[in-house]
């Protein structure tokens, strides 16, 4: 199991160093710093195992977090892990960064106690963690002992992400559907490999313990469903109907249940929480596509021509437009002129970057560029970066509807109906990249 | 209390200097003494104040260890803030004062019986984590009385206590019965408290290998999977890892884990989908393939893979490592899915190059067109391991796909013409080996291939382009220029050049004798008298002995015809691979290596296995080496990992290791060893096919990068250190693992080239005979045991080991009563029953019995290592003797040795360790010889004969997992044989011989 977990600042510097197991020494600390913070190079593996000690770590801006072992634990445990602390500490004291952790070092303490024990990972939601560690130190002392056991028996319960009695005036609830579109496009304009990766987002706010059930254009209900009702509403939104690759959900939702009915039933944390996460491959709508020209013009002058047309409704409007044109190492100079928006080229990034605020469906515009290229006798060829793109639409890519919520809660006296619900999709290019 | 905690609140949230991070920048002399004060203050906020910048402190790794008497101090207080940090800063330095952590006892106790929950699990918690036996003295009663704590809280937290605890003093944890107390917990109505116990009791287990403290029967089976669906996240994953241990009864059973574990491949914890899945992997081996479930569950398997890969990279590099283990053992799960494994731009390099490794291994001929388009494009790239990569992953895809092969060479033709240095080199190794696979088909590219001679400066390449140079030197109008161009800088080459070079000068000179007498004479030259590597002399003694007797001899074995090799390179050896297929999701599916190459200490050294398939009569590994180019026409070989396909000469340790000095000289009295030189040495010279190499030994000269990726590599692994001790028998199962794992990068190139076709020699030589048993011998006499004389033998039957004894009573009353007991023994034989002697045994009446014996029993090394001590008792009294056990007796049904895994432990066992040994007057042909040892499980892996003299491989296991490995020389008419034998434990060496000797002649 995990025998440490230390956090470093971006000089190696150790902020906090929690030792669980007695074979992980103080120096493990300095063999970590030494060994890969310091190290020169670029890092080659997550996992690096240094005198028959393993270390893990992650990084988030400047600050790196590690965890140690001597034996043969799950890796993948000890990264979801990590991940996991970086989520409950941001939902303490927001980002993480060595000034944040420093003021907080108390509580990060308290915390590591807390959710992992021995290096056994406990209970890491922050809904519960917040009912007995706050930043004003420990509640524990002031409460009630009917409240105490109130507070253990969520942290170990079935519902541990919940507490009970929460109360709300008006009962609310917010889904986003958000989708980020992947591609890569040979230059031809062939698709090489595209998917969807969506989640769905939950805000709740709701009295009680709710029974929610989700329900989507999945195409396997639908067509479950379209079989036992006419045949002719069966074709009409079978049409409609995604398939979905794969799909994995937050622990609330009884994944028994999905495996036998794939219905998508639960009791929600309280406010913001990631419902579901899913993949789909099979007709994406793709907003944009980008059709690249190059062309070399002697040794020294590279010309560039792209067009991009996007692709949906024409109701519907694209924002947030950018792509992102690379250019060689060698170049001394770059003429541009675009249709719409505005164009730049940014040496230090080695790329033209060209913004558009907002574009309609089934539209096209055009950049075309003049690269002057200093002369270099550098026998490698310029390795053409793919052209990158970057947007935001407000429909999803992979055709995914919300078809209902429904919210029970027998104890209370509100019903499905007294809820109100929002539902909005936003689609999100990913890597979308068209080879040049 | 209140008021600082809404002053510390106020600070956060305006920001002002007055925050936590203040105690981090007190760096002034004499702070110890500040603190002390203050930790001594009547005031509790400075109290709590000094502890903070105490703890802030022993953070950045200031020793304050000088304040434990004043922090422990500040242990009594209803402040649970100021408590838990006093006991974070007890927990850290307890041990370096143990006399004073005492004080902290009482408190403790106390905490355990605080009625807030919270507190009490709080004392229980950190008290486990104070390593001082004293102390532990005190946690048992608070601990007993917390694991039947109403509160789930407190029960939970105990159940990690009990670990925590064994830890520090096993015994205790045995002797107060707390692991009872924790199997309890297994019931516990809350499924958080059952998920720590299986946790506890499972880290406790894997120190006590044999107990059978999980004990995992199907009710306690069917309560973890219902605590499954109720617990959190992590709760899962311990419950998963270890069902996992557990081994059905029937498929059935096999069936309905697999079902109730199914719903858990869709959990947003990838750890929990990755545990999901070893458990699948495992218990899938159960079910018949026939069965409609298990493509059903073949089906469900791919999608939750691939959504892995959408998650954060360092967790894609975890899975990516596991997937590239689940391709190999079941490819038909991912075959469908080469486009998710394309890299895409952003990756971070672990990433891409496992990705890499993945795409080839998924290459068919159905998608070959596509990933040599990626390939291609991933040449371009900036990141030079990577792009090396992908040019290497070029080659193996032609060698792997023959209908690409044509594709392939343009495609690195077209990568030469970038003329990048290091993508030309790489180019250049793989080429050559596309011509050894496919030989007269692509030599029109050489003329490319010598343009870019100058450019080379990596040996591996220089290696590969001399290669080519020498086996077309036919065809390359100016080769002696070329080769002498290289000869210049002679000694600055390193050693795998240097042996190239030589050997591609031989090869010219017996193309085109007439011009280049010179340059031959010049290389032989060099490499005999002006070089300090044996190996390079040698080889050069050889090639001028050979050239100077026999030319015509010399050019049938150097310009013999090579054997093909096929694409089954850097596979993971079958054994590892089931090892670490149980090991889905840890660490040791991420370095592929097992759990004992880097763990210390008794932790983790079991060896785990996939069970057996049900009943079917489809091996398990079939779907592997199907899917590799027909087994049957061409018998797998490797590519040769360098451009040498000569391998290293020399390296061949037919002789005892102390002849490696001078080189042999032509005397009568050496005949023998230099007949095998040669013999040996050219076949690995050339791969002769009816005369291959034996085995590859020692690797003096540095073998080049595989062709696949390794694995990071803890720095100091070594497969040496692992197992080859006596004893210990879960640990020989490690030992020999080890040296597969190693093997595809120790590899050399003509070995198995050369072998294939002898190996398979292998399977037909011999019929079994039955074992070997000794006549029996008198074993207690008579006059020293009151009457009762013993004589017996050893025997196997059926794969059982039985001590066959004759009991007769020479006394005149009548004896009953009988039993047997050993001593502790060299390798744990103990008596499976009791002695069957059912009838009284009358005066002047002898009784045959057969006692099967088992070898679970206790260890102790004996001198000599097969004796045996018994006590036999009767009526009478008890009798004490010993007795000598062929060692051949052990010799296990399943102690043939795969061909290749032969080689790599051959040559991985040091020299020191062989031992040769002479058998006199045996008349035996070799077959005969091998079929008669084959009764006694001894297996003929591989035979080849050299001027006469008939040579076998043979391979043997022992009951407690030591191999020994052998060498049987047997010369037509020369009734003197001589067998080498190597074994990591030397030990054995000399019983196995006296066996080899016995079973022999008899």
């Amino acid at each position: 199991m995990i025998g440490g977990l230390f956090i470093y600042n971006h000089k190696g510097e150790v902020l906090i160093s929690r030792v669980y197991r007695d074979d992980i020494g103080r120096n493990a600390v300095d063999a970590f710093r030494v060994n890969v913070i310091h190290a020169r190079q670029q890092v080659r593996s997550p996992v690096t195992n240094i005198a028959r000690t393993s270390f893990f770590h992650v990084k988030r801006s400047n600050i790196w977090l590690a965890a140690v072992t001597k034996q043969n634990v799950n890796a993948a445990m000890v990264f979801e892990f990590l991940y996991k602390m970086c989520d409950v500490m941001t939902a303490y004291f927001g980002k993480i960064s060595e000034e944040n952790i420093k003021n907080n070092f108390v509580l990060i303490y308290e915390l590591l106690d807390e959710i992992l024990d021995f290096g056994y990972p406990q209970n890491s939601e922050t809904g519960a963690l917040k009912t007995f560690i706050t930043q004003q130190g420990i509640k524990g002392q002031v409460s009630k002992t009917k409240e105490q056991s109130q507070i253990t028996s969520q942290v170990t319960g079935q519902i541990g992400w919940r507490r009970e009695g929460i109360k709300y005036r008006r009962n609310e609830l917010f889904l986003d559907v958000l989708e980020s579109v992947n591609l890569l496009m040979s230059p031809q304009g062939q698709v090489l490999s595209a998917h969807v990766s969506g989640r769905v987002v939950m805000k709740s706010y709701l009295s009680g313990m709710p029974e929610c059930k989700f329900g989507m254009n999945d195409k396997i209900v639908i067509d479950k469903q379209g079989k036992g009702g006419a045949s002719d509403e069966a074709g009409k939104s079978g049409k409609q109907s995604i398939a979905i690759d794969d799909c994995t959900f937050h622990q609330c939702v009884r994944l028994s249940k999905f495996d036998s009915e794939r219905s998508i039933s639960f009791i929600p944390p309280d406010g913001e929480y990631e419902l579901m996460r899913y993949r789909t491959t099979k007709d994406i709508i793709l907003p944009f596509r980008v059709i690249p020209l190059v062309r070399e013009v002697g040794r020294t002058k590279l010309e560039v021509k792209v067009v991009i047309k996007s692709n949906f409704k024409p109701s519907l409007l694209a924002q947030k437009i950018e792509v992102r044109i690379p250019t060689p190492l060698n170049t001394s100079g770059v003429q541009v002129i675009c249709m719409k928006g505005k164009a730049k080229y940014k040496a230090s990034e080695n790329a033209i970057v060209w913004k558009i605020k907002r574009m309609a469906g089934m539209k096209e515009s055009q950049i075309s560029a003049e690269i002057e290229l200093l002369p270099t006798n550098d026998k490698k060829k310029w390795a053409r970066p793919p052209i990158s793109m970057n947007f935001e639409v407000p429909f999803a890519p992979s055709g995914l509807k919300v078809r209902y919520l429904k919210v029970f809660e027998s104890k209370l006296n509100y019903s499905d109906h007294d809820v109100i619900k929002w539902v909005r999709y936003i689609g999100r290019s990913g890597i979308y990249e068209t080879r040049c | 209390m209140q008021e600082w905690a809404n002053q510390l609140c106020e600070n956060r949230q305006f920001g002002s200097k007055m925050t936590d991070s203040k105690y981090f920048t007190t760096t002034k002399k004499g702070e110890i003494f500040e603190l002390k004060a203050e930790l001594n203050s009547d005031k509790k906020e400075k109290k709590k104040e000094a502890v903070k910048k105490v703890i802030a402190s022993m953070t950045v790794g200031k020793d304050v260890s000088a304040l434990f008497p004043d922090v422990v101090n500040c242990m009594q207080t209803d402040n649970l803030e100021l408590k838990k940090l006093v006991y974070l800063y007890l927990m850290n330095y307890a041990k370096s004062q143990p006399d004073m952590a005492i004080m902290a006892v009482n408190t403790f106790v106390k905490d355990c019986e605080d009625p807030n929950p919270l507190i009490r699990a709080l004392a229980v918690r950190t008290m486990g984590c104070i390593r001082v036996d004293k102390i532990t003295e005190y946690l048992c009663e608070p601990l007993r009385k917390c694991l039947k704590d109403e509160d789930p809280y407190v029960r939970k937290t105990a159940a990690v206590c009990v670990a925590k605890l064994h830890d520090i003093n096993a015994q205790l944890v045995e002797d107060q019965g707390f692991l009872d107390t924790l199997k309890d917990l297994i019931s516990d109505s809350n499924p958080m408290v059952v998920a720590n116990a299986v946790a506890a009791l499972s880290e406790i287990a894997e120190s006590h290998p044999n107990s059978n403290l999980l004990d995992l029967n199907p009710q306690t089976i069917n309560k973890l999977l219902t605590a499954l669906n109720e617990c959190t996240e992590w709760g899962q994953i311990f419950i998963l890892d270890c069902l996992a241990n557990y081994t059905p009864r029937d498929d059935r059973e096999s069936q309905s884990i697999c079902e109730r574990v199914t719903p858990r491949l869709s959990h947003a914890n990838s750890a929990v989908v990755l545990s999901a899945v070893k458990v699948l992997m495992k218990f899938m081996e159960m079910l018949p393939k026939d069965l409609d479930y298990y493509g059903t569950l073949l089906k469900k398997l791919a999608p939750p893979l691939v959504t892995l890969l959408s998650a954060e990279p360092e967790l894609q590099y975890v899975a990516l490592r596991n997937i590239n283990l689940i391709v190999q053992r079941r490819p038909e799960i991912l075959k469908h899915e080469m486009k998710v494994f394309f890299v895409k731009y952003n990756d971070p390099i672990y990433v891409k190059l496992e990705k890499l490794d993945i795409m080839i291994r998924l290459a068919s001929q159905a998608n070959i067109a596509q990933v040599l388009a990626e390939l291609k494009e991933y040449a371009t790239e900036v990141d030079v391991d990577f792009v090396r990569k992908a040019v290497r992953a070029i080659g193996r895809c032609a060698i792997k796909v023959e209908q690409s092969a044509e594709r392939c060479v343009s495609t690195l033709l077209d990568l030469i013409q970038t003329k990048v240095n290091y993508v030309v080199q790489e180019a250049i190794v793989v080429i050559k080996d596309i011509f050894r696979k496919y030989p007269n088909k692509y030599e029109s590219v050489i003329a490319t291939l010598c343009e870019n001679l100058d450019s080379l400066d990596e040996p591996e390449a220089r290696a590969a382009m001399i290669w080519i140079v020498g086996e077309y030197a036919e065809r390359i109008d100016n080769a002696d220029e070329l080769l002498e161009s290289f000869l210049e800088g002679f000694h600055d080459e390193s050693t795998q050049v240097q042996l190239q070079l030589l050997t591609a000068i031989v090869k010219l000179f017996l193309k085109k004798p007439t011009e280049t007498q010179e340059l031959v004479q010049q290389v032989l030259s060099l490499a005999t008298q002006d070089s300090d590597n044996p190996d390079l002399r040698d080889r050069g003694y050889i090639y001028w002995r050979l050239l100077s007797t026999d030319p015509v001899a010399a050019k049938e074995v150097v310009l013999a015809e090579k054997p093909l090799i096929s694409e089954e390179t850097d596979l993971i050896e079958p054994t590892l691979l089931e090892e670490l297929i149980c090991h889905i999701g840890t660490l040791a599916s991420v370095y592929h290596k097992p759990p004992s190459a880097f763990v210390e200490g008794s932790r983790g050294v079991q060896h785990k296995r996939l069970p057996g398939s049900a009943g079917s009569g489809e091996s398990v590994d079939s779907p592997d080496t199907g899917s590799a180019a027909g087994v049957s026409e061409a018998p797998p070989a490797v590519i040769p990992s360098q451009g040498d396909l000569l391998g290293d000469l020399l390296n061949l340790d037919l002789t005892p290791p102390t002849a490696t000095g001078p080189p042999p000289a032509p005397s009568s009295g050496m005949q023998m060893g230099a007949m095998d030189l040669l013999g040996g040495g050219l076949d690995s010279l050339m791969g002769d096919e009816s005369e291959p190499p034996p085995i590859p030994l020692r690797t003096d000269t540095p073998q080049s990068p595989q062709l696949s990726h390794q694995s990071p590599s803890p720095p100091d692994y070594s497969p040496t250190e692992l197992g080859g001790d006596l004893g210990g028998s879960p640990a020989m199962g490690a030992g020999f693992g080890a040296p597969a794992a190693a093997m595809p990068a120790t590899f050399s190139a003509p070995v198995s080239g050369g072998l294939d076709d002898l190996f398979d020699l292998g399977g037909g030589v011999g019929m079994p005979m039955g074992a070997y048993s000794p006549p029996k011998t008198v074993w207690l006499p008579a006059m020293k045991a009151k009457g009762l004389e013993i004589s017996g033998t050893f025997a196997r039957r059926a794969g059982v080991i039985q001590m066959e004894m004759t009991l007769t009573n020479k006394a005149m009353s009548v004896m009953t009563d009988f039993a047997i007991q050993f001593n502790r023994n060299s390798f744990g034989l103990a008596p499976a029953g009791p002695l069957q002697v059912l009838t009284p045994l009358s005066p002047n009446q002898s009784i045959e019995v057969a006692l099967p014996l088992s070898t679970v029993g206790p260890v102790m090394k004996m001198e000599p290592l097969s004796n045996l001590q018994v006590a036999v008792k009767n009526n009478i009294d008890v009798f004490y003797f010993s007795c000598q056990y062929p060692i051949s007796m052990l010799f296990v049904e399943d102690g043939k040795m795969e061909r290749q895994v032969f080689l790599a432990t051959w040559k991985d066992i040091p020299n020191d360790n062989e031992s040769q040994f002479q058998i006199k007057d045996c008349h035996l042909s070799s077959d005969a010889a091998s079929s008669k040892l084959q009764g006694s499980n001894v297996f003929t892996i591989a035979k080849r004969t050299v001027e006469g003299q008939d040579m076998l491989y043979q391979s043997m296991k022992l009951t407690n997992g030591i191999w020994v490995l052998a060498e049987l020389r047997v010369q037509a008419g020369n009734p003197n044989y001589t067998v080498s034998l190597k074994c990591r434990a030397p030990e054995v060496s000399q019983c196995v011989f006296q066996s080899y000797e016995a079973m022999l002649k008899n």
